[in-house]
């Protein structure tokens, strides 16, 4: 990799520098983000912390953890999705995954009776959750991102209706229930960046873990994938099946991001065209640390803004679905023009 | 050689490729001819197991396209379709580097960097090297995708239209340098082609292609005749021999 010279380093700072503004290289791209993510971390740690640090440090420390896990698990996810299926518009959860797995937890509680449910071993629940969210993902998400659909639009309405089946299903279920069970139920459901579940913690550093690993090893074999469907066949891509292994590997990371803070609809979609616009470069060696860097900013960043300075609580998914879905409208929008 | 045996290929109650058994000869260049609808580039894709055939085999060298290790024959066979958007932003190198994958995997050698050198330099991009693909013409980019297949270095080449979005002088340009390629490179290239002028002067051997069938075959001598013309394409065209070629006149 071919390191910038200081002159044109200095150079894409200035404005009006003509239009390829930041021609940073990746590594430097990814060094600026890193410190960002850092003093994020820093600033949520210690800013209007009263007591003793030895509570704070443990308490906050898995707030934060939390939030790293889910940012990266959710950049991960999207920017292996988008490559795998060729487009940058869709994400895991604009197409229903999330709302697959609320489906899920649902029909747990559903068949198994609120009580049982809670005092079910929570790392246990977790592994059957997540290991029926990748047969179903698999089941249903394959036949879509084949090559047998290649109309984007078609896409994002099959993925609207699938969200809305698997929401409305879930919505009778919970009427269906006992109201008792059903707050157990709500309080899985609706989880929060603040009441982040610690038990849970453990398992999911596991799962992520073991995932990126399996997606570390995919990463030249994704860079050929990122050149579309019949390229990737050319060079010697088993396509059907690195594209089944990647929708595997977003139904466990999706699975992960939803038990702990609940579904966030639109980060994905921000974190990685984001990256997108930052990183130029195709390889996914440098979009994913970036984009996964890009949502510990956000996530982290944005609630010490919200929570430590203007004291606001727990309205940190809203802004970032709010952003997200303008971004998603924007690159809708733009799309349909070309 | 390339062995084509009873492909098939049907959309829906639709018969696009009916029985086609074919060998393609090593070496050289072969032009597949037809008019529109008459399954060639389907034939195409399905040789290059870009797409699932309904019924019968084809190998490369004896090995079975559908049944063989997709990335062994990565290393022996090519292609190159005619519309190729890529979303992620490359640069022309980039995308030629791509070429090596098969080779090394993403892991690029120093024998890897030469061979990615000498195909941008063939193809007379070196100038173009660091632009990135949505920044170049039409035909600049499809010169890159070529440079890309050749850095592939596979014994055999299969080109979809690649003089579509190309002016004369690139035509000519992208037809000389597979002619260079075939005779110096020792590659095998099979295209399709709509301009039987270039398929006539440029070919070894041209296949003829009909409603899903292969109807006529051979040298251009034997293929580019007023009767099989006027068979295939239904329009009385007039052969002439001009500086020694066999050009057709079809514009009126």
């Amino acid at each position: 990799m071919a390191e910038d010279t200081v002159t044109t380093r200095v150079r894409a700072l200035l404005p009006g520098s003509g239009p390829r503004l930041a021609p940073l290289g990746p590594r430097a791209v990814i060094a600026i983000l890193a410190v960002l993510a850092v003093l994020a971390i820093i600033g949520f740690m210690t800013i209007g912390a009263q007591g003793s640090w030895s509570f704070i440090l443990p308490f906050r420390g898995a707030k934060v953890w939390s939030m790293v896990l889910v940012g990266y698990a959710i950049a991960l996810s999207t920017v292996m999705f988008q490559t795998a299926t060729a487009n940058r518009i869709l994400t895991p959860s604009i197409m229903g995954f999330d709302t697959l797995y609320a489906l899920i937890q649902t029909t747990f509680v559903f068949f198994l009776g609120g009580l049982s449910y809670a005092t079910f071993d929570p790392q246990l629940r977790f592994v059957l959750e997540t290991g029926a969210m990748v047969g179903f993902a698999l089941l249903l998400f394959r036949w879509l991102f084949s090559g047998a659909v290649r109309s984007l639009h078609l896409l994002v309405l099959a993925g609207i209706v699938l969200g809305v089946f698997f929401r409305s299903l879930s919505g009778l279920m919970q009427r269906l229930i006992d109201p008792n069970e059903f707050a157990v139920l709500q309080d899985a459901l609706f989880a929060s960046f603040n009441t982040v579940d610690g038990t849970l913690l453990a398992v999911s550093s596991a799962a992520v873990l073991v995932a990126s690993v399996v997606a570390l090893r995919l990463f030249p074999s994704l860079d050929v994938l990122s050149l579309g469907r019949e390229q990737a066949i050319n060079l010697g891509v088993d396509h059907k099946r690195l594209v089944t292994t990647v929708l595997g590997i977003v139904a466990v990371l999706v699975s992960v991001s939803t038990a702990l803070v609940g579904p966030v609809t639109f980060l994905g979609l921000l974190v990685s065209n984001l990256a997108y616009m930052v990183i130029r470069s195709h390889r996914h060696a440098y979009v994913v640390p970036a984009a996964a860097l890009i949502a510990i900013i956000c996530l982290v960043g944005g609630q010490v803004i919200l929570e430590r300075v203007f004291g606001f609580n727990s309205a940190l998914s809203i802004i970032i679905d709010f952003l997200g879905g303008i971004m998603f409208l924007f690159l809708l929008l733009r799309s349909s023009k070309r | 050689m390339i062995v084509a045996q009873g492909v098939t290929k049907s959309y829906g109650e639709t018969l696009v490729v009916d029985r086609v058994s074919l060998r393609l000869p090593r070496n050289g260049i072969t032009s597949i001819i037809g008019p529109n609808g008459a399954g060639k580039s389907t034939f195409l894709s399905m040789v290059s197991r870009l797409l699932a055939m309904d019924a019968g085999t084809v190998t490369v060298d004896g090995l079975d396209v559908t049944k063989g290790r997709t990335d062994e024959l990565a290393k022996r066979l090519s292609i190159l379709r005619q519309d190729n958007h890529i979303v992620a932003r490359l640069t022309v190198s980039d995308l030629v580097s791509f070429g090596r994958y098969p080779h090394s995997k993403g892991r690029l050698t120093l024998e890897d960097r030469q061979h990615i050198e000498r195909a941008i330099s063939y193809l007379g991009l070196e100038d173009l090297a660091d632009r990135f693909l949505d920044e170049l013409s039409g035909g600049q980019r499809q010169r890159a995708f070529v440079a890309m297949v050749l850095c592939q270095d596979t014994d055999y080449v299969l080109l979809d239209e690649p003089l579509n979005n190309l002016d004369m002088k690139h035509a000519v340009g992208m037809m000389k340098l597979l002619r260079r390629a075939a005779d110096e490179l020792d590659k095998t290239v099979v295209l399709v082609l709509h301009d039987i002028n270039f398929a006539s002067v440029y070919s070894d051997h041209i296949v003829c292609m009909q409603e899903g069938r292969v109807v006529h075959q051979g040298p251009p001598v034997d293929v580019i005749t007023p009767s099989v013309m006027r068979e295939v394409y239904g329009l009385d065209i007039a052969v002439h021999v001009i500086g020694g070629q066999l050009i057709s006149i079809y514009y009126r």
